[in-house]
This record gives C-alpha cells, sequence and structure tokens, in this order.
C-alpha cells in the first residue's frame, strides 16, 4: 500500500512541471498519458498481427504454411500504407455527406496547428497517433479474410483482394460510423468494431471461401465431410494468447484516452467475456462430442473477444459474461453450420469474426447500460455492413477471378502452396535432406530438373 | 547370417531394445513408419466430424545377427512387445547373403559379431 503511495507521487511529481492545463481544460500531463496509452494500444493491437500469424499458420497444414505467413507479412505492410495513402482520410474525412468522404492523399494534416494538441482530440491523443492506432485496425480486418482462403487462394489474387479491400471497402465503411457518418448520425453503436472491423472482415471472409470453394478432400467422394486439421496445435493456442493480449489494446484503446474508470471497465469485460467464450465453447462443443476439441475452444476464446468488442464500454461484467457465454455457443454451431454447407473455412474465420461480431453488435441493443441504444437501429448497422461488404467482396473477387483466376492449379494444391507458390518450405523437417550432402543434392536436383519433394510424415 | 525385421507399436521401443541389450545383441536399426495390417486404421475427430486415419505409426527394428542368434532375437522381440491387443506388430525373418564392416573390411558372420 505504502509502496503504491509512493509511486503515486512520483509519477504527480514528474507531471508537475507541466501541469499547467491547455486550451480546452485537459493539462499537458494528462494529455500525454492519454497519448502514452494510446500508442501502446496501437502496439497491442500490432502484436494481433503475431496472435492471426501464429493461428492461422497452427491451422492449416504444414505445407501451406509460407503462404500463410506471406499473405499475413503482406498484409499488414499494405494495410499500413494504403491507410497513409488514402484510408485515414477516407475513414475519417472531417465533415462530409456521411457516406463518402475524402480528406486528401497523405497524412499532411498532421503538421497543420492544432493537429497534435490537446485541441485535436479533447485531449486523448495526437494525430500522429490517431493514424497509427486506426491504421493497425484496418490491417487487422484484412488479416481476417486470409484464414478463410487459405490453403487454395492464389497469392498473386489474394494480394491484390486484400490490397483494394483494406483501403477502399474497410475504410468507406468505416466512415458511416466512426468518421461520423450517417450510421453514427443515426444512433448505431460500435464501440471497437464487432462490426467495424470483424463483421466486415467475416463478409468478406464468407464471400471468399464461397467463391473458392472447399480445399480438395475436405468432401470426400460420396460427399462426406472430411476434416483437415491443423499442423500446429501449439502455434494456434499461442496465436490465440497472442490475440487476447492484443485485444486489450484493441477494445481498451478504442476508449480513445486514457479514463481511468471507462479504459479499467472495459479491460474486464474484454477479459470476462474471453474466458465466457472460452467456457462457452467447451460446454456446447460437450454436446457434439465427449471428447473436447482444443480449436474449438481456441476459438469460442476469439469468439467471445469479438462478442464484446461492439459494447465493451457500455456493458455490465455480468452482461459481458453473457455474451461471451452466448458467442462461445454461437462459434460452435457456426463452424459445425459452415461444414454442413460446404463454406470450407479452415481457421474458423468467419465463424468467430462474422458470426460473433453480428452477435455482439446486436448483442448492445440487449444489454447496453446505455437506453439509447436499440435493437433495431443495431440491426440495421449489420445489415447496412452486410450488404456494401458482400457486394464490395464479390465485385473485386468476381472481376480478379474473370482476370486473373482466384485458385491454384488442383496439382498446386496438392503439392502445398508452399512449393508451388514460394518454392520453398516453413519447416527445415519438410524440406531437409537430412544427414545427406545438402549442396550436392540440391545441385544434382537442378541440374537433373527435378525438384526434390519431402517424404515426411507430413505429406499426403 | 538372418535379418530379424520387426514391426512394432511405438511406445514398445524401450522394452525391445532393454531385452535385446540384456540378450547380448549389439546393433539395432530403427526407423518412424506408418502402416496398417488387420487392426487397420483408427478414427480420429476434429470440430465435430471424425475421418479415419489409415496408416499408424509404428516403428521397424532391423536386427542383422549369426545363424545361431536369430531364434533368440524373435523370442525375446516376440515377448518384449507383445500386449495382447491387436495392433501388436510383426516379425519378420530373412536370409542374409553377405555383410560387411565399413571401418575393418570384415566380411560374413565377423562384420555382424564383436
Amino acid at each position: 500500500m505504502t509502496r503504491r503511495i509512493w509511486i503515486g507521487l512520483a509519477f504527480c511529481a514528474a507531471l508537475l512541471p507541466s501541469a499547467a492545463l491547455a486550451d480546452d481544460g485537459v493539462s499537458a500531463g494528462l494529455f500525454t498519458a492519454n497519448n502514452v496509452w494510446m500508442m501502446l494500444a496501437a502496439g497491442l493491437v500490432f502484436l494481433m498481427h503475431l496472435g492471426f500469424a501464429s493461428l492461422e499458420s497452427g491451422l492449416t497444414r504444414a505445407k501451406n504454411t509460407v503462404n500463410i505467413l506471406f499473405k499475413n507479412v503482406f498484409i499488414i505492410c499494405a494495410g499500413i500504407l494504403t491507410y497513409w495513402a488514402v484510408g485515414f482520410n477516407l475513414m475519417s474525412p472531417g465533415d462530409f455527406n456521411g457516406i463518402l468522404g475524402f480528406a486528401g492523399f497523405g497524412l499532411g494534416a498532421g503538421f497543420d496547428p492544432g493537429a497534435n494538441t490537446p485541441a485535436y482530440a479533447d485531449g486523448g491523443y495526437t494525430y500522429w497517433t490517431d493514424f497509427l492506432f486506426q491504421a493497425m485496425f484496418a490491417a487487422t480486418a484484412a488479416t481476417i479474410v486470409s484464414g478463410a482462403v487459405a490453403e487454395r487462394i492464389k497469392l498473386k489474387s489474394f494480394m491484390l483482394f486484400s490490397a483494394l479491400f483494406v483501403a477502399f471497402v474497410y475504410t468507406i465503411a468505416g466512415s458511416w460510423k466512426w468518421g461520423g457518418g450517417w450510421l453514427d448520425a443515426m444512433g448505431f453503436y460500435d464501440f471497437a468494431g464487432s462490426t467495424l472491423v470483424h463483421s466486415v472482415g467475416g463478409w468478406a471472409a464468407l464471400v471468399g471461401a464461397a467463391m473458392l470453394g472447399a480445399r480438395l478432400g475436405k468432401y470426400g467422394k460420396d460427399g462426406r465431410l472430411t476434416p483437415i486439421p491443423g499442423s500446429n496445435m501449439p502455434l494456434a493456442t499461442m496465436g490465440v494468447f497472442l490475440l487476447w493480449l492484443g485485444w486489450f489494446g484493441f477494445n481498451g484503446g478504442s476508449v480513445l484516452s486514457a479514463d481511468p474508470e471507462l479504459t479499467s471497465l472495459v479491460l474486464v469485460t474484454t477479459c470476462l467475456a474471453a474466458a465466457a467464450g472460452g467456457v462457452g465453447a467447451m460446454i456446447s462443443y460437450s454436446f457434439v462430442s465427449p471428447k473436447p476439441d482444443l480449436s474449438m475452444a481456441l476459438n469460442g476464446i476469439l469468439a467471445g473477444l469479438v462478442g464484446i468488442t461492439a459494447g465493451a464500454d457500455v456493458m455490465t461484467p455480468l452482461s459481458a459474461i453473457l455474451i461471451g457465454l452466448i458467442a462461445g455457443g454461437i462459434v460452435v454451431g457456426s463452424v459445425l453450420f459452415f461444414d454442413k454447407i460446404r463454406i470450407d473455412d479452415p481457421v474458423g474465420a468467419i465463424s468467430v469474426h462474422l458470426s460473433c461480431g453480428i452477435w455482439g453488435t446486436l448483442a448492445v441493443g440487449l444489454f447496453s447500460t446505455n437506453p439509447e441504444h436499440t435493437f433495431g437501429i443495431q440491426l440495421v448497422g449489420v445489415l447496412a455492413y452486410g450488404g456494401f461488404t458482400v457486394a464490395c467482396a464479390a465485385i473485386i473477387f468476381g472481376v480478379i477471378k474473370a482476370t486473373m483466376g482466384l485458385r491454384v492449379e488442383a496439382s498446386e494444391e496438392l503439392e502445398g502452396l508452399d512449393l508451388a507458390e514460394h518454392g520453398m518450405h516453413a519447416y527445415d523437417l519438410q524440406a531437409s535432406v537430412g544427414p545427406f550432402d545438402d549442396a550436392h543434392l540440391r545441385g544434382g536436383a537442378v541440374a537433373g530438373g527435378v525438384q526434390i519433394t519431402s517424404s515426411g510424415p507430413d505429406n499426403e | 547370417m538372418k535379418k530379424i525385421e520387426a514391426i512394432i507399436k511405438p511406445f514398445k521401443l524401450d522394452d525391445a531394445k532393454e531385452a535385446l541389450t540384456a540378450a547380448g545383441i549389439q546393433g539395432i536399426t530403427v526407423s518412424e513408419i506408418k502402416g496398417f495390417g488387420r487392426q487397420k486404421g483408427h478414427t480420429e475427430i476434429y470440430r465435430g466430424a471424425e475421418y479415419e486415419v489409415d496408416f499408424l505409426p509404428k516403428l521397424k527394428l532391423e536386427i542383422v545377427v549369426v545363424d545361431e542368434l536369430a531364434d533368440k532375437v524373435e523370442q525375446v522381440l516376440a515377448e518384449a512387445c507383445h500386449t495382447g491387443k491387436i495392433g501388436d506388430g510383426k516379425i519378420f525373418i530373412s536370409e542374409v547373403s553377405d555383410a560387411v564392416r565399413i571401418r575393418t573390411g570384415e566380411r560374413g558372420d565377423a562384420a555382424v559379431t564383436s
């Protein structure tokens, strides 16, 4: 206790010299503290990309690991750069007609007077922090798609799709709410993006998975479902824990300041919903099979996180647990449902991000402590985002399919996208020729025009 | 010389090695293999759907010994790897026409004895 007081005093003393109040009543110290939290939150959201990369490579087969990681690497790069070029000013166009606005290319406004003072955002953060935090979000929406289309989509087609999607679709849709557009004016509520980020990514994932068709071997000759288990459950588990950690920044940063009461409430509801999501999935899956499924439990945690995201700041702890539990049930049912209707989603991205994103958004209308949030308006938001995103994704995927093609050749898919698209392996286990002389074999293989293929236990 | 090849359950390797060492056998070659016999495969479950795994992981031991030791090796192995459950594996014995110890150039029985 004494120690805590001393730390508190030391902190206050550090802030004292600059404690003079700024124009709008936010002290320079508070402004700094707010901004530091927002930058830290941006870092935590960045960490989610590590989570997605781990999760997706864990839940897919070893022969496609380089490919899925390459997509994850590309998305964060493309997401940040397109957000610099057009995204930020499409998503936050300032005063606009509510549907489509654009405040110009690049980040020049960051040098305007006042852009990095408390006047910019009530002292919550600077212009630069605003960009960074939002750019991390944009990349998150696009990376959701990669898991659902994994193991069969052409790399270049995916790269083109995700760049266009993150630059224009996510941002224009986002401006309707977070840019102060028509849904915001209507009273639609989405705190940190159950709809704006997760459902938007999920809808695109659904369109992509549907247009691609199932992976070879997922449905047998007699049409029977044949599961294709992931290659590395420890990696998948680590990915989910990283995502959980990153979510503290995703939701906690969405307070848009370090407001002590609100930020800590958001972290509590986020954490409770994640835990309840895991338990919800465990319970609901116990009705499907007597043997607990780790991938379902992991997806349950993510389901709870996606579910709480729309209303993390307007929920009581009990509501957060309820939302998480139900999300955990939804994700299990949704995975089984999509398997049944032959939409092949290797990592369960559609079930986690779309199904639970919709649930979380609607749950605001049911559980919010703010009486202004209504189920009807939440539903309007869900439908508007669904319609717009599905239409855009279908057009982009459709044009790509007609021009450059969407799916790799069957032979490439069987061989694995790592070899077919990249000419390399993710794990030495597969590529290694073991104790033999590497250089000699490689030379021989090239001269003979024969590709060395693996014969490890992972081979199909 | 005889070659004894044994397909065994992976978790029986330690038992087999101990028994063979106790019987004075000085070299074993082990490989990880997959296969099925009358046991067929088994069923696994992933996200609520069952699927057949046709080829089960097994180990293959290869031991080359002088003729007189072959029966002993076979008995020791059969005993050590026995569980009585389906899938215990099989032992194959075949004739080996010659052997060479690379270090010394010894041939025949001398190559497989100390």
